[in-house]
């Protein structure tokens, strides 16, 4: 409840920010815990530039780094540099870069070593002194998730999880929680130190253009919603498939798998906003409500239901964009009896009023044939059907595709007829694309996301309810995965679309869409 | 990096539009059958009438509008002792070897006589885009123009600093504003201004302040007045002031007092600064124990802040300087937008003109 006071009270009791498309940020310090981390290296550092490019981020900012590696302030500001360079989405302007990393400021240690939250505590003094007012603070845990719990404790112990004239937030990045017991294990070490309005769970999906589109072409469009329910729609399909394989990450995906690094965030993520009832206001409590309830609506499956309801599988040996790749066995870093999926498909059903009866196809895999994450609404089929499929591809159920990514945008699939003397029909596409409909290019998702966290705003971040309703969904097929040590893992060709053991989850006139 | 940039080129002198619209119809049938993953950008139509003896100025502020492209922009060249139009259209695309989707945008440039102007709708109106809104930007004045295509103009964008007199451009401003949407880049100049002031008076302790603010110093480049009477009415209009016309400071800048609701009174001051680029160069709020300066500096603005009893704090605000192609840019995206602050800021603007001398 506190973040949406925070942002009414912005909005409402400010008159200088009416009109303004930047809304004011507080004076803020932002510590990165990992801040030498890959995350940071790539896209943290990189977002934070870029906010500081456009001015938008607080009028008083500072930032530090905290991280095992024993360096000197002096170290980080230009491994920070380097990641600006290497990583921002535009060429660094020279003396905004300089003014960023000029104050950065780094402390050294283990996480779980009280000397560095007292040094931490030193240093955001500081900051407070010079700017003779007490700045927020935003704790971004950036870290191996192990972590996560010793961080939120040490800060709790070291009184830095509140302030008496600013507010404190704590960011911690996915994955929150391994299965639902752990999840909710996190969940409660964490709210034992923050209030739930304090902690911001990331799930960087939320802060892409086109997923927070889901929410605008469903409910400011009257096209969509007369035909968003069961009476009118099929099927859905949500891709997210990757071209590549595990690259260095074996440590981290063996022990993860493609259900828990995909499925239960991101792709749950997308099955809520495209399924949530319209929510009265945009903001946070009121979407995250909407968002819980269409989660909980979804039953979630009994072990012994899980081998009918869920595929996964490995990928062998195969060739991907002209190239011999080896299959998930042979990869560095992984056991050679690993039953660790590199994918994995489900079938799910929502079972409320608006969803009874309409599956929903989630898939997800590596070296899979293309890169590209979509939702794929297929429509039923016209209920009379007055023209002849003779020469023709006949008539096709309309889709409604919506592309997270490569190419970002929406396309409606239509009959329409072919020219010529005869009636035939195919199916042609309405295209809507960002690079062609917006001059602006989309800004980072991690720019979004760390400015909404600074602005208390955490309409897209994941409520702890949220979270533990995301794992209840998943839990049993991560218990049937892993109590079934015998039955052999089923193995697609790398460079494909999959195991044809997905086909068998598809119900009716279903298919998978080509990737 | 950006991608590599290819254009299709036609021309023909002595056209007509119609034969314009089919050129730019054709090129674009043929250049998708040629690769179907280019597809026109349909975000808005430009038109800009310029006197053609400066074109290439014009073009070459809008080759640097960075992203903010328009979809379709069309240049009208007046010339005088012109009598036929004589036309060029270029598609460019962006390279798309990478993969995705590679976006089309057209430019148009027609040259013309000043006796064309008067039946500008009639050229201009079958070449836009007609689902897309048009934005008219006459940087040369070319009034007539401006009136032929009244009925086919959603957006003017204009720079009230780029008038003789700051009151010329404002009224000109207040006037484009009953027919269409006015885009002004004088006051998009104050943008990161009127942004930080927002940002230093939002923290609620701070906040309080506003209702004592007792001066408002604004400085800026001597030709760009209207932006600084912007923002000193953008504040004014913001905090319900009563306001006075300004008056000279003996030739420099403007000053007088703008009262509150309890007849408390705030002092205005206009002051013209060295600055080689246009907009504003610094502003100053005090108020009782209390003041707050930014300037331009190298990496965004240097704020200084003085507060009785806490002594003086100095930092640099982060921010790139946008410069003149940025703000023009800006002009082009804010054209799809609409802020609700500008009308009520020039209403005020121009009552601190009234009799300014």
């Amino acid at each position: 409840m506190q973040s949406a006071a925070v942002a009414t009270e912005v909005e409402q009791d400010n008159p200088l920010i009416a009109g303004l498309e930047r809304l004011p940020v507080r004076p803020t310090a932002l510590v990165i815990f990992g801040a030498t981390g890959d995350l940071a290296h790539r896209k943290l550092l990189p977002a934070l530039y870029n906010l500081a490019h456009e001015g938008a981020l607080p009028e008083r900012f500072e930032m530090v780094g905290v991280a095992r590696r024993d360096q000197e302030h002096n170290e980080f500001r230009d491994m920070a540099k380097e990641s600006i360079e290497r990583f921002s989405r535009r060429r660094p302007d020279e003396s905004v870069l300089k003014g960023l990393i000029d104050e950065l400021r780094y402390v050294p240690g283990e996480f779980d070593d009280d000397d560095v939250y007292s040094h931490l505590r030193r240093v955001l003094n500081e900051f407070d002194q010079r700017a003779g007012q007490e700045l927020n603070h935003v704790f971004y845990l950036s870290t191996a998730p192990q972590f996560f719990p010793v961080i939120a404790g040490k800060l709790g112990a070291a009184g830095l999880n509140r302030a008496r004239d600013a507010e404190t937030r704590i960011v911690i990045e996915k994955p929150f929680g391994y299965d639902l017991a752990s999840a909710r294990q996190l969940n409660a070490e964490v709210l034992e130190v923050f209030d739930e309005p304090q902690v911001f769970r990331i799930d960087h999906y939320l802060g892409k253009e086109t997923v927070q589109n889901l929410m605008a072409l469903r409910f400011a469009n009257a096209l969509f919603e007369p035909v968003w329910n069961r009476n009118f729609i099929d099927y859905v399909q949500i891709t997210a498939a990757e071209d590549i394989g595990i690259g260095g990450r074996a440590g981290y995906y063996e022990g993860a798998g493609a259900l828990r690094d995909l499925v239960q965030n991101h792709m749950m993520q997308l099955l809520a906003l495209l399924t949530m009832e319209p929510p009265t206001a945009f903001d946070a409590d009121r979407v995250r409500d909407e968002k819980l309830k269409v989660l909980e609506a979804i039953v979630p499956p009994a072990v012994s239901e899980v081998p009918s309801m869920a595929v996964r599988a490995q990928y062998g040996p195969g060739t991907v964009g002209g190239k011999r790749v080896v299959g998930y066995h042979d990869e560095e870093g992984v056991a050679p009896d690993s039953r660790t999926e590199t994918y994995a498909a489900l079938r799910l059903h929502v079972s409320n009023w608006r969803w009874a009866g309409v599956p929903f196809y989630l898939r997800t895999g590596k070296q899979l044939a293309r890169k590209v994450t979509e939702i794929a609404v297929t429509l039923k089929p016209v209920p009379h059907l007055a023209f002849k499929s003779q020469g023709s591809v006949g008539v096709q159920p309309n889709q409604i595709i919506l592309t997270v990514q490569p190419d970002e945008g929406v396309s409606v699939s239509l009959g329409a007829k072919i020219p010529g003397p005869t009636m035939r029909i195919r199916p042609v596409n309405m295209e809507f694309r960002y690079g062609t409909s917006f001059m602006s290019e989309s800004p980072e998702a991690y720019e979004r996301l760390i400015l909404d966290a600074m602005r208390g705003d955490a309409t897209l971040f994941t409520r702890g309810d949220e979270i533990e309703a995301l794992w209840a969904i998943i839990d049993p097929i991560l218990t049937e995965w892993h109590e079934d040590t015998t039955s052999p893992i089923p193995q697609y060709a790398a460079g494909t679309a999959g195991p044809p053991e997905a086909d068998a989850l598809l119900e009716g006139n279903a298919k998978w869409r080509r990737l | 990096m950006a991608a590599a940039v290819s254009e299709d080129v036609w021309a023909e002198q002595n056209t007509d539009p119609d034969a314009i619209d089919a050129a730019l119809r054709e090129m674009l049938r043929s250049r998708h059958a040629a690769n179907q993953t280019l597809a026109p950008a349909r975000v808005l139509n430009l038109i800009v009438v310029v006197d053609r003896a400066w074109k290439g100025e014009i073009s070459n502020r809008l080759a640097r509008v960075g992203r903010y492209h328009a979809s379709r922009t069309i240049l009208c060249a007046v010339e005088d002792g012109r009598d036929t139009l004589d036309a060029t259209a270029v598609m460019s695309y962006e390279d798309t070897a990478g993969g995705g989707i590679g976006v089309i945008r057209e430019s148009v440039e027609i040259d013309m006589g000043p006796e064309h102007l008067s039946g500008l709708e009639t050229i201009v109106d079958p070449i836009v885009i007609s689902e897309l809104p048009t934005v008219l930007w006459c940087p040369h004045g070319h009034d007539d123009a401006i009136a032929a295509l009244q009925g086919i103009t959603d957006v003017i964008l204009l720079d009230s600093d780029d008038f003789p007199d700051a009151d010329e451009g404002l009224a000109r401003a207040q006037e484009e504003q009953r027919s269409a949407y006015v885009v002004d880049l004088a006051w998009l100049r104050t943008t990161p201004w009127r942004e930080r002031l927002a940002a230093s008076f939002d923290p609620p302790a701070r906040r309080a302040s506003l209702a004592a603010i007792e001066g408002f110093t604004i400085r800026h480049q001597a030709a760009s007045t209207a932006s600084a009477l912007l923002l000193a009415a953008w504040l004014a209009s913001r905090l319900q002031w009563d306001t006075r016309p300004l008056v000279s400071a003996n030739g420099a800048g403007l000053h007088g007092r703008a009262y509150t609701s309890s007849s408390r009174y705030i002092d205005l001051r206009l002051e013209p600064a060295a600055q080689d680029v246009p907009g504003l160069a610094g502003v100053t709020v005090t108020c009782a124990g209390y003041s707050l300066s930014l300037d331009r500096a190298h990496g965004g603005l240097r704020a200084n802040e003085t507060i009785a009893g806490h002594g003086e704090h100095s930092w640099l605000v982060l921010g790139a300087s946008r410069g003149e192609g940025g703000i023009l840019g800006e002009g082009v995206r804010q054209a799809l937008l609409r802020d609700p602050t500008y009308g009520p800021a020039l209403e005020v603007a121009r009552g601190f003109q009234a009799h300014a001398g």
